[in-house]
């Protein structure tokens, strides 16, 4: 589905910032899984992401997604099989244009001159009712007027409205509060699992990055220290994880977001 | 003043406020939409002024309208590959556009600074002759200027609809959403700045026909004129659907031009146009800046008093 083969990246090479943040790091996800995804900050997370979706190109290394050799290919071609969503809630939508309009532009349907049918609309109204926000009431409002879970729980739909190939989340619930938080969550499953996709997620929440999804990897340095699924990852608690990661790294993983939650 | 010479008047401020508006639409697209300040604006209204006076000049009115509007088009796609291609900061891009073309547009009308047409048959003459002996065949100039009016605006409200003008829109709206979608920002910003442009041009040239001349400095400051325009229909409709803004920005457009021609009946220079635009533009875009400042400057104030009383 997703092969990463020692694919390594430096920023600002050669300068006093240089900052080797994916070393030699080969991946390879198979269709249907549900990685998550835990690391310490500057751990490469977030530019693995950036790696796939081509955000930038790659020093070394070759990226094939579902086949396809994508290592050179622009970042608004990938988008077209890569669903994305990031920390910040307001990322993913236009402010100032309908909830039906940024549904329309995420399922893009027809032509390039075609305009959003009455047979569109009455599946986002379904789709929106799905999330129990009564946002399929308020399909007219510009999307600057909802909140911030309602944003990111829009987002998501518009993600996979078309199903996605992959579905990249960049700790995409760290952002709302608590209780929006498990909302957007149980969604994300809800969502993952009807539509069979294949989903990586960035958590800094050891204990659902057990939970959720059926396999585990932890990153340290660009690469990728622990990667467990299956039996092995059954059974698996927070301080087993932590215990891998000394061994594995020589360090404690130690920042206060992580102990805090 | 007595009634017969307000009409004339209110005539004439309706007519350019109709053929300035088509600017003013463009902008709207461009500046609103798109969020790009397209300053290569005033340079691509004198290019489709003098490319239409020229394809005027050789007896083909009509076919003025679409070269001027090829030619403005053409202007923006190299205002929009500066900025997308080119790595050139998108405000700098159309300054440098706007230079280039006053050498361009004195090429095109033949190494001259001015063009008459006093001789042609202009698209209005045209107009003129089809509605001969019907009581409309006065109001030439505002047929053409409404007629192409009406065309931009319902091009607009339905084509901002289309999943084209969504992504077009969404470029402008927010550009980290797009950078991580599937709509390539290259694609959308040049199709937007080659459409705003054309509009543009196809108002330049049509003022042009209307007064029968082109001076290599028709076009000066229309930008800014414009975005006064614009931004003064904005109060009107702010939070009104894509149709009714547009709508705005034509009514924004005719009363600019209504209380200019009144300042003019009260003695005001002619030249003052571009300042008042200028103080306009000011006003309009500084305001809810201003405005969210007061608080802290309240805040301020107060704490000055407290610590005088102590």
């Amino acid at each position: 589905m997703l092969k990463l083969d020692h694919i390594s990246k430096t920023f600002n090479p050669g300068t006093e910032d240089a900052k080797k943040a994916l070393n030699d790091l080969t991946l390879h996800v198979n269709s249907g899984d549900f990685i998550t995804i835990i690391g310490a900050n500057g751990a490469g997370k977030s530019t693995l992401f950036g790696a796939i979706c081509g955000d930038f190109l790659t020093d070394s290394g070759t990226i094939m997604l579902d086949g396809e050799n994508v290592t050179m290919q622009p970042a608004h071609e990938r988008a077209r099989v890569i669903g994305r969503l990031f920390q910040d809630p307001m990322r993913g939508s236009a402010p100032n244009m309908s909830i039906e309009e940024n549904l329309g532009l995420a399922a893009g349907h027809g032509g390039w001159l075609s305009r959003l049918s009455k047979a569109d609309k009455q599946d986002f109204r379904e789709r929106l009712s799905l999330l129990g926000m009564g946002l399929e009431n308020r399909m007219k409002s510009p999307v600057g007027l909802l909140s911030g879970g309602q944003r990111q729980a829009l987002t998501l739909l518009m993600a996979t409205v078309n199903p996605p190939k992959l579905l990249l989340l960049d700790e995409h619930t760290a952002a709302l509060d608590p209780g929006t938080a498990e909302k957007v969550l149980a969604l994300t499953q809800k969502i993952v699992r009807d539509g069979h996709l294949t989903c990586m997620m960035i958590t800094h929440n050891m204990q659902s990055a057990l939970e959720l999804g059926s396999r585990t990897i932890m990153m340290d340095n660009g690469k990728i220290l622990l990667d467990v699924s299956g039996e092995e990852r059954r059974g698996l608690t927070v301080s087993d994880l932590l215990q891998s990661f000394r061994e594995a790294s020589g360090k404690n993983l130690t920042t206060d977001r992580m102990l805090l939650t | 003043m007595p009634m017969d010479m307000i009409i004339p008047l209110l005539r004439t401020a309706l007519e350019l406020g109709l053929i300035s508006s088509l600017t003013v639409l463009a902008l709207y697209l461009s500046y609103t939409m798109l969020n790009v300040c397209d300053l290569s604006t005033d340079g691509c209204f004198t290019l489709g002024a003098a490319v239409g006076a020229v394809v005027v000049l050789s007896g083909h009115p009509l076919l003025a309208i679409p070269a001027a509007m090829a030619a403005g088009m053409l202007s923006g796609f190299i205002t929009a590959f500066l900025q997308t291609r080119m790595g050139i900061n998108s405000l700098l891009a159309g300054i440098i556009v706007n230079t280039g073309l006053y050498s361009i547009n004195i090429a095109v009308m033949g190494n001259t600074s001015l063009l008459n047409m006093n001789r042609a048959e202009t698209v209005f003459a045209k107009v003129h002759r089809l509605l001969e002996g019907t009581a409309l065949a006065r109001e030439d100039k505002l047929i053409v200027a409404l007629l192409a009016v009406v065309l931009v605006v319902a091009f607009l409200s339905v084509f901002l609809r289309t999943k084209l003008g969504l992504a077009i829109r969404a470029t402008g709206d927010n550009p980290d959403m797009v950078r991580s979608s599937s709509i390539n920002p290259i694609f959308t910003t040049t199709i937007g700045l080659c459409i705003a442009n054309a509009f543009t041009a196809l108002s330049g040239c049509l003022l042009a026909q209307a007064q029968k001349s082109v001076n290599i400095d028709i076009g000066s400051g229309m930008v800014t004129v414009a975005l006064a325009s614009l931004l003064m229909g904005t109060v009107f409709f702010s939070k009104k659907s894509i149709t009714f803004r547009a709508v705005g920005a034509v009514v924004g457009s005719i009363v600019f031009r209504l209380v200019y021609t009144i300042a003019l009946r009260f003695n005001m220079p002619a030249s003052m146009l571009k300042l008042v635009s200028s103080v306009i533009v000011i006003i309009a875009i500084s305001a809810p800046y201003l405005r969210a400042q007061i608080p802290v400057l309240r805040r301020r104030m107060t704490a000055k008093t407290q610590k005088e009383a102590v």
